[in-house]
This record gives structure tokens, C-alpha cells and sequence, in this order.
């Protein structure tokens, strides 16, 4: 024991780590009544790390060459040992990911883990979504599948849509006058290295600022308000051990799902692993259908609700526009909400009935993405379109209508 | 330190200059990275010219050649489909062609050199997929007075047996007629301008 502490201390002396440890650990108070919501912050983190581990051994017999990529892909499956599970934890983790990222998300439209002081906290994780996508994306086009091929190509036929600079902003994306070698190459290199790279650096500042802000609470009180006379919150608890171990209780239970998946429905029902990807990647037959993966789908009808010029903007800009408003519009969250209060307990009406409707506009937008368009399909989407753009922008409005109930001075438990 | 004897406003204007020409130079070292995302020579080259034999081509049949990596579809059309062209005219986004979808030898009513022979990049204007080819003119689920033409499953975009789109679909224009020539009564070249070559 002695040796161990002597060792501490010769560390601590030459890099911060029992700082460290305190800072963001055994003396991080975080307040005391967190929930189940509060599981998907640390899921997110581990799955990082899943996605991580699985892919730098995927990168070991995978080959980023569109002459070899879908046969190595298949070698992985078949002759790699445990090849199929690795790829599978890789593949389902991707969605778990966006599981646990639009869980993560809604927490902080249920509690407005969003609102001051808390905005770069949420700017932050705005960005790791963003990052995110766009490794998912890179990361779809590597199996070299017909779906991997054709979503490639639809994707990045988006840029063509801009004015004047489009095309060519798209064939300096592909490096090609279409999907290739070349962009599958590229794709790779982003995938593996530079993505990643941001992510990581994303998720260190998206921590970082909310240990120095605090964590927020389902009740949307400030527990740094309320200090014993050693300066600590009252409502608040050492982040370790109390939700390191609560989290570890959240980690099993994430597993044993996730784990369900891996091994007994790995494809997630062509949702997970589209069907048209478990053929090669044919640059002159589209298949009979192009969906993205289920994450995308939301974005991906809103894309597609569009069917109307308006004066000189194509139906097709405008299409490529209001996809990217439906995500970048999370971003002014913190300065669209006016309400007074922050948690969902104490909010009125009016914000409970938008975010219902936000919520079955998402989800119904996502299932409309998945299917080929009908006359009803659309309308539909652009139903669903008009409600997921009016649960944002009129929410200064509503937000300051809105009856609220008082807020206590301490959480309540 | 004391500030005394610095001058602030040297130092100022020294930080400045600094930090404009490093940043200058730093903008500058971004050109060759951005610059390498370009097609390479090789697919440059690899953008060639392709050559295609239409002298077995049947009246109604559509063959399919490869040029830039693109589908180009080739059909010879018969006396009845180009009849129904015309009659198509006022449920078409641009029948005209006036947008720049095609060379100038191919901006006329049936969007071909030679009247019964249609070449077209088969790539949709919408985003990319291939349309399929469904000549037949009989009613069909997306629309009942089907005239034979293109569609694209995608998302349900249509063009008529000259590539020009429909009103009230997600594409916004005609499909392209590729720049190609005929290097003889049977040989069609892909990719050469009638003119330029």
C-alpha cells in the first residue's frame, strides 16, 4: 500500500492525476437526482469506445479497394475467426449509437439541459452528432454494397443541388464522375482516422464544459445555488462512486440488448443491414428501392417532402435545404426557448403537447423514410415536415404563453 | 516586466504582421490537400470516349454502355413512341428543352441526331439513381395515361421516350443527352461533340 501511495505521489508531482481524478470524478458533485434519462450520456461514451475497439480490428483484414472491398468484407464473415462477431458488434453499434445519441438528445429536450449556462455544453454535442453522421455515412459507403453504393450516390448528388458551385463541389467530393475507387479510398481515410479524430476531440470538450458548468437535473434546479459551508452543493453527490456504479447497472442492461441483437438478429430486420448491401455495389443498376439506414430516414423524408419549386429555387434545392434546417436547427435551440422554467415538470401545457407532436412527427418521418413515396406517403411527410419546423421555430412564442408552475428551491428526489 | 521602453504599438503591428503572413502562408499550404481531392489524370483518362455498335439494335430495344463510369442508354425508338411524344407536351416541366440539358444538335422535339435514335445518360436529375425503362404505353400505378417512358423507383420521378421530365416530380430536369457523334451509319461515339472532335 505504502509503495502504491509513494508512487501516487511521484506522479502527482510531475502530471495532475489525483486533480484529475477529483475534478471530473470523486469530486464532481452531480446532483442527486438523476433518472433513467441520465443512463445515455455514459452509453454513448462506452459505445464510442466499442465502435472504436471493433473497428481498428475490422481495418485488420478489411480492404478500402472497390475491386476488393465487398470480398473482404464477406472473408471477415466467413473465414476471419470471430470475424462475424466483430463485424456485427461494429454494425449494430452503429445504430445503438444513434439510439443512445437520440435518447441523449431528448433528455435535454425533456429537461432543457440546453438552456444558460448550458448552451456550449449543447453546441458541443450538436457537432458530435453532426460528426457522427457523417462517420456513419463514410462508414455505409465501406461494405461496397448495392446500398452502400446507391445511398453514396444520392448523398452526394445533394452538393449538385447547390447553385453555381454544385457540381463540382460534388465530383470534388467523389474525385470522380461518380462513386468509385477513388471516393471509396477517401471515405475510408475519413472514416478511420480523421472523423474519429473529431469525435473524440468533440466528446473531451462537450465533458469538459459540462463539468465546469454542472450537470443539469430533472428538475432543472441549479444545485450550485444551495452550498453547505464547505462550499459543496446540497443536493449534489460525488459523481464516484454513487453513478459510476449507478451507470455500471445502465451498462449491463445496455448490453444484454445489445448483445440480443448481435446474436440473434444482427441485421435488425434489414434495418440495421439493408438487404440490397448483401450484394456487390453495380454502378448501372440502382436497385429497386433506395433507403438510408433507419438513423437517417427522419431527414431523409423531409428531403423527398419537398416536390415543389418555389419563384427560381428548385424543388430539389429547396429539398436539400430544408434536410439540412431539420438538423442544423438544434443549434439555436438554447436561444429559441423562452420559457421561464427548464424541466418538463414544470412546464405547461403547450410544451408538453409540441414535444408529443415533435416526438410522433420524428418517428413517423423516420418509418415514412424507410418506405417508397405514395401520393398519401407524402403528404404525410410534409405534414410531418410543417409540425417537426413549428415545434422549433415557434417556440419563442409558445414557450412564453406557456403556463408554467412554480420551480422549488431544491430538487425534489 | 514593466512596459517601460516597449512600444506597444510596434509590438502591436509586429504580432499583426506576423499572424497575416503565417496565416497567408497557412491558407496557401491548404491548396495542394484540397486540391488532391480532385479526379486524379487516371480518372480524367479513364473519361474517354466510348464507341457503341447500334447496327443490331432493334426497333423498341434499349442497349447500355458504360462512359465516365455513367450508364448511357441507347434506344431506337419506333414511328408510334415518337408520335406520342408531342402529345405530351403540356404535362412536361421543360418540353422545349430550354434548359441546357443537352449539345445544341440534340435541342429539338425528339432530343436526338437522327429522329428514331435516343442516347441519354441514364442517371435521374433528381439524385442520381437509374430510372427504369418501361416503354410499354399502358396505365400504370404512378400514372394511368402511361405513354411508355422512364421511371425512376427511387422516388417515383418520370420522363417520356426523350428523357424530358414530367410536372409533379421531384426531378428538376430533362435527362442529359451526352455530347456524342456518328463516326459512321452504325457507330455511335459517346463523349466526342459532333463539332469539337
Amino acid at each position: 500500500m505504502g509503495m502504491l501511495v509513494n508512487l501516487r505521489d511521484w506522479i502527482d508531482a510531475r502530471f495532475p492525476l489525483t486533480k484529475m481524478w477529483d475534478e471530473h470524478l470523486a469530486k464532481y458533485y452531480a446532483p442527486k437526482n438523476f433518472n433513467f434519462w441520465y443512463f445515455f450520456g455514459s452509453l454513448a461514451l462506452m459505445v464510442l469506445v466499442i465502435q472504436i475497439i471493433s473497428g481498428i480490428f475490422l481495418t485488420m483484414n478489411y480492404k478500402p479497394d472497390a475491386t476488393q472491398a465487398f470480398g473482404s468484407v464477406e472473408y471477415i464473415m466467413r473465414d476471419v475467426d470471430w470475424g462475424w462477431l466483430i463485424r456485427y458488434i461494429h454494425s449494430t453499434g452503429a445504430s445503438a449509437f444513434f439510439i443512445v445519441v437520440y435518447l441523449h438528445m431528448f433528455r435535454g429536450l425533456l429537461y432543457g439541459s440546453y438552456r444558460g449556462p448550458r448552451e456550449l455544453i449543447w453546441l458541443f454535442g450538436m457537432m458530435i452528432f453532426l460528426a457522427l453522421m457523417a462517420e456513419a455515412f463514410f462508414g455505409y459507403l465501406l461494405p461496397w454494397g448495392q446500398m452502400s453504393y446507391w445511398g453514396a450516390q444520392v448523398i452526394t448528388s445533394l452538393f449538385g443541388a447547390i447553385p453555381v458551385i454544385g457540381d463540382d463541389l460534388a465530383l470534388w467530393i467523389r474525385g470522380d464522375y461518380v462513386i468509385s475507387d477513388v471516393t471509396l479510398n477517401r471515405f475510408f481515410a475519413l472514416h478511420v482516422i480523421a472523423v474519429p479524430l473529431a469525435l473524440i476531440a468533440l466528446v473531451i470538450v462537450h465533458i469538459l464544459a459540462l463539468h465546469e458548468v454542472g450537470s443539469n437535473n430533472p428538475d432543472g434546479v441549479e444545485i450550485k445555488k444551495t452550498k453547505d459551508e464547505n462550499g459543496i452543493p446540497l443536493d449534489g453527490i460525488p459523481f464516484h462512486p454513487y453513478y459510476t456504479v449507478k451507470d455500471i447497472v445502465g451498462v449491463v442492461v445496455f448490453l444484454m440488448f445489445f448483445s440480443t441483437v448481435i446474436f440473434f438478429v444482427p441485421e435488425g430486420g434489414g434495418y440495421f443491414l439493408e438487404q440490397p448491401n448483401f450484394e456487390p455495389a453495380n454502378p448501372l443498376k440502382t436497385p429497386e428501392h433506395i433507403a438510408p439506414v433507419w438513423y437517417f430516414t427522419p431527414y431523409y423524408a423531409m428531403l423527398r417532402a419537398v416536390t415543389f419549386d418555389i419563384g427560381p429555387l428548385t424543388a430539389k434545392f429547396l429539398g436539400v435545404i430544408v434536410m439540412g434546417g431539420s438538423v442544423v436547427i438544434f443549434f439555436f435551440l438554447p436561444w429559441l426557448d423562452k420559457s421561464p422554467v427548464k424541466s418538463i415538470r414544470y412546464r405547461g401545457p403547450i410544451y408538453k403537447t409540441m414535444l408529443t407532436l415533435f416526438v410522433i412527427a420524428f418517428l413517423t418521418l423516420g418509418w415514412l423514410g424507410t418506405k417508397p413515396p405514395t401520393e398519401l406517403r407524402t403528404l404525410m411527410a410534409q405534414i410531418g415536415t410543417v409540425v417537426y419546423f413549428a415545434f422549433f421555430l415557434a417556440m419563442p412564442f409558445y414557450s412564453r404563453m406557456d403556463k408554467t408552475k412554480p420551480v422549488p428551491d431544491r430538487v425534489t428526489g | 516586466m514593466s512596459g517601460d521602453g516597449v512600444d506597444t504599438s510596434k509590438r502591436r503591428f509586429l504580432t499583426a504582421a506576423a499572424t497575416v503572413v503565417g496565416g497567408v502562408g497557412a491558407v496557401y499550404t491548404a491548396v495542394p490537400f484540397l486540391a488532391s481531392w480532385m479526379p486524379s489524370e487516371r480518372a480524367k483518362a479513364a473519361g474517354a470516349p466510348v464507341e457503341a455498335d447500334i447496327s443490331k439494335l432493334e426497333v423498341g430495344q434499349m442497349i447500355r454502355v458504360q462512359w465516365r463510369g455513367k450508364p448511357v442508354w441507347i434506344l431506337k425508338r419506333s414511328e408510334e413512341m415518337l408520335k406520342a411524344l408531342p402529345t405530351l407536351d403540356d404535362r412536361l416541366r421543360d418540353p422545349n428543352s430550354e434548359e441546357p440539358q443537352q449539345p445544341p444538335y440534340a435541342q429539338n422535339p425528339v432530343r436526338s441526331i437522327k429522329p428514331e435514335i435516343l442516347v441519354l445518360v441514364g442517371i435521374c436529375t433528381h439524385l442520381g439513381c437509374a430510372p427504369d425503362f418501361v416503354p410499354q404505353p399502358e396505365p400504370q400505378p404512378y400514372d394511368p395515361n402511361w405513354k411508355g417512358g422512364y421511371f425512376c423507383p427511387c422516388h417515383g420521378s418520370r420522363y417520356d421516350l426523350a428523357g424530358r421530365v414530367f410536372k409533379g416530380v421531384p426531378a428538376p430536369l430533362n435527362l442529359v443527352v451526352p455530347p456524342h457523334k456518328y463516326t459512321s451509319n452504325t457507330q455511335i461515339l459517346v463523349g466526342v461533340d459532333t463539332g469539337a472532335a
